[in-house]
């Protein structure tokens, strides 16, 4: 963090409350890359975020303890545990402290009232010279040897250790270890920890778990979710929203996921499930298999003749596949099958066909929705080729600057696909009516010209007609860029004025 | 009443991933330049205290086979007696304490062991016990005395003599290790 940006920053704590709204207007000091023309014009409004380091994230907790601090006054230790069991919402906490009951806030947090000045008591009985059997390793020691919370537990320094250090290693715990007496529920305070225990790691181990948690449960903190990133991205505003990590990826701040606008968190959410768990495989089962009527095993039907014999060597049972009914009375006479329009089997088959409509509606989807991904994993290919072409256009009279819409292409290019597979898992779950299909016609000229920009991408450049493609690369991209922007703005509207009705 | 739950699988937390120093990997090492886990002479000591407190002032109904612990001193085998006056009178049980090497600071595990497993609300025919301070609430500052008159206790305030309600189940699918189970303790009453 550099220093101006250290000032932004201290001016500006917030303590993680979405109600706090106090910071609005302040300057984060963004240290992200601006996003492009094209993206701002994509969220028109500035929501400014900040990437945090793992020591800007300690920084940060440093100064919303000190922040209600000045109103409270209470002991940093204290006030650490405090803020951590109010999920740092230092709102709620004062609304609490000066709402109720003094001597029950401080219970629920499980904290000894440091205004009931009673450890002098304990502080005397400290001073007594005769040795104190700690109850751990049932060792009688000298006074100073023995330490205790406020809570007057004491047990001497080893087993502390060792109690906090299995506590941190083993379980994981940090904010929410409590006294190691029966019982006893007052938690140990950081302090205290790094105090008692020596060893580095476990130190590190413990500086990690709590600042952990204080991410996990701030509402205006979330972790980078790419792989390896220690970046914690910090919002004004909880929503969802697309934020640039510093490892350069690019998340959805509410759910964590890749960035996926027009589909909204919670049917993203679904979708992938969807996709995950193996309930389209029952679904293909169901819509194309039957069982046996008899034994009830699971049979797919790999030729075209009805009369069925089940391959169970202990059934046997000789079966019609239309009406599933015993075959003897068919005969040889099939195209007589009188039980063709039973209800029963009418029904099974309503059924059946009801899934497979419904799988063939989600298959749909979901090789869309897998295109334009797999397309996307080809992009790393397309920039290596991209820039092997800006180079020989250099060498062909043209300048830096000139080849530079190569790149510009290929960052729209991936973008529209990324906007594309997901307008395929939003309109999975949209009801026709007459927005959807302007929306339809939308997602089809999106994706008409973006397979057009690929394919010109792709192939067709070549060192003669260099000039020619430029101008019809720039008018299809922007073409794309504005299709998409159309698109986007019109899911928007649409939510913004509930055109949009869902099929669940 | 009680159910069992699955461990979830252990997810990496994110502080894992954390960029910490790096240090040589050498075992950590307490103060006294003893490796810290393998604290074995201060583990020991605290156990033979403890054998030695139960053998000389047993609590009532509560006797420890000493030939069992003279053979493994990490395993006891205690004997306790169902008291007079409750629905175990007369019955004999033993319980079974396996000490691993983090002693006190993990818990003992313990089960009803041999012909005689009580029939009980909190106790499966396969010995375990669902018991908080087994686990959860375990505190290195209770000792093999205090959770044997927990177990006597709970025993002795039972109303109705019947095995959990998820018995068969539980005994068909749960780890051998019941400190492996997920207890879900909701029912403070017996």
């Amino acid at each position: 963090m550099d220093s101006d940006n250290d000032n932004d920053f201290c001016d500006n704590v917030d303590s993680g409350n979405v109600s706090s709204g106090d910071d609005g207007d302040d300057d984060f000091g963004m240290e992200v890359d601006l996003p492009s023309s094209a993206e701002r014009q994509l969220d028109a409004d500035d929501y400014q975020y900040k990437v945090l380091t793992t020591d800007e994230i300690v920084q940060h907790q440093r100064e919303i303890i000190d922040d209600v601090n000045l109103v409270l006054k209470l002991p940093t230790p204290i006030m650490r545990i405090l803020l951590n069991q109010f999920k740092w919402d230092r709102e709620k906490l004062l609304e609490k402290y000066f709402d109720g009951n003094i001597e029950e806030f401080f219970k629920d947090a499980h904290v000894i009232n440091p205004f009931n000045k009673a450890p002098e008591a304990i502080r005397q009985k400290t001073t007594r010279s005769q040795c104190e059997e700690c109850e751990i390793c049932f060792s009688l020691l000298p006074p100073d040897s023995m330490t205790g919370l406020e809570c007057a537990h004491r047990f001497c320094l080893s087993c502390w250790r060792e109690y906090l250090t299995t506590k941190i290693v083993a379980e994981g715990l940090g904010q929410t270890i409590s006294c190691a007496a029966h019982g006893c529920d007052i938690l140990v305070d950081d302090v205290t920890v790094t105090k008692l225990v020596q060893d580095a790691r476990v130190r590190v181990k413990y500086q990690q778990l709590i600042t952990n948690s204080f991410v996990e449960c701030n509402q205006l903190l979330r972790w980078c979710p790419s792989v390896d990133c220690t970046y914690a991205v910090k919002v004004p505003y909880a929503e969802s929203r697309r934020v640039l990590c510093k490892c350069g990826h690019v998340f959805c701040f509410a759910c964590g996921e890749n960035w996926h606008d027009p589909v909204r968190c919670r049917w993203l959410k679904k979708w992938i499930k969807k996709c995950d768990d193996d309930s389209e495989t029952s679904n293909w089962i169901a819509a194309n298999t039957k069982e046996c009527p008899k034994c009830s095993v699971t049979i797919e039907k790999d030729g075209g003749c009805n009369h069925m014999v089940c391959k169970n060597q202990n059934c046997k049972y000789e079966f019609c596949w239309v009406c599933l009914s015993t075959w003897e009375p068919h005969g040889s006479s099939w195209y007589n099958c009188n039980r063709y329009d039973e209800d029963e089997a009418k029904s099974a088959r309503d059924a059946q066909e009801k899934l497979r409509s419904s799988l063939a509606r989600y298959l749909h989807y979901y090789n869309r929705y897998m295109n334009h991904m797999q397309s996307m994993k080809f992009e790393n290919k397309l920039y290596a080729s991209v820039k092997q072409k800006m180079e020989e256009m250099q060498q062909h009279n043209m300048s830096w600057i000139e080849v530079q819409f190569l790149k510009k292409a290929v960052d729209i290019l991936c973008r529209c696909r990324q906007t594309l597979m997901y307008t395929y898992v939003f309109a999975y779950y949209l009801k026709k009516n007459n927005q959807s299909m302007i929306f339809e016609d939308n997602q089809k000229d999106l994706e008409s010209a973006t397979e057009t920009l690929s394919e010109y991408l792709e192939r067709d450049i070549t060192s003669e007609n260099l000039a020619d493609i430029k101008q019809k690369v720039q008018d299809k991209y922007r073409y794309c860029e504005k299709r998409c922007s159309v698109l986007l703005k019109h899911v928007h509207e649409g939510y913004d004025t509930d055109w949009w009705d869902y099929t669940e | 009443m009680l159910k069992l739950f699955k461990k979830s699988k252990d997810k990496i937390p994110k502080s894992e991933i954390i960029t910490e120093p790096k240090e040589p990997k050498t075992p950590p090492v307490s103060k006294c330049g003893k490796p810290l886990q393998l604290d074995n002479c201060r583990w020991e000591r605290r156990l033979h205290k403890e054998l030695m407190s139960l053998i000389k002032e047993p609590p009532p109904g509560v006797t420890v086979d000493t030939e069992s612990v003279q053979q493994n001193l990490s395993e006891w085998k205690i004997n306790i007696k169902g008291f007079e006056g409750t629905l175990y009178e007369g019955e004999d049980f033993q319980l079974l304490f396996k000490f691993n090497n983090k002693y006190p600071f993990d818990s003992p595990e313990v089960t009803f062991i041999g012909s005689n497993i009580p029939v009980h609300p909190h106790v499966y025919s396969n010995g375990h016990i669902c018991l908080s301070i087994l686990t959860e609430d375990w505190s290195p500052a209770l000792s093999v005395q205090s959770v044997c008159l927990s177990i006597a206790s709970m025993l002795s305030s039972c109303r109705e003599k019947k095995r959990p309600p998820d018995n068969t189940l539980y005994v068909k699918t749960c780890n051998k290790n019941p400190k492996k189970t997920k207890w879900w303790y909701h029912d403070d009453s017996v």
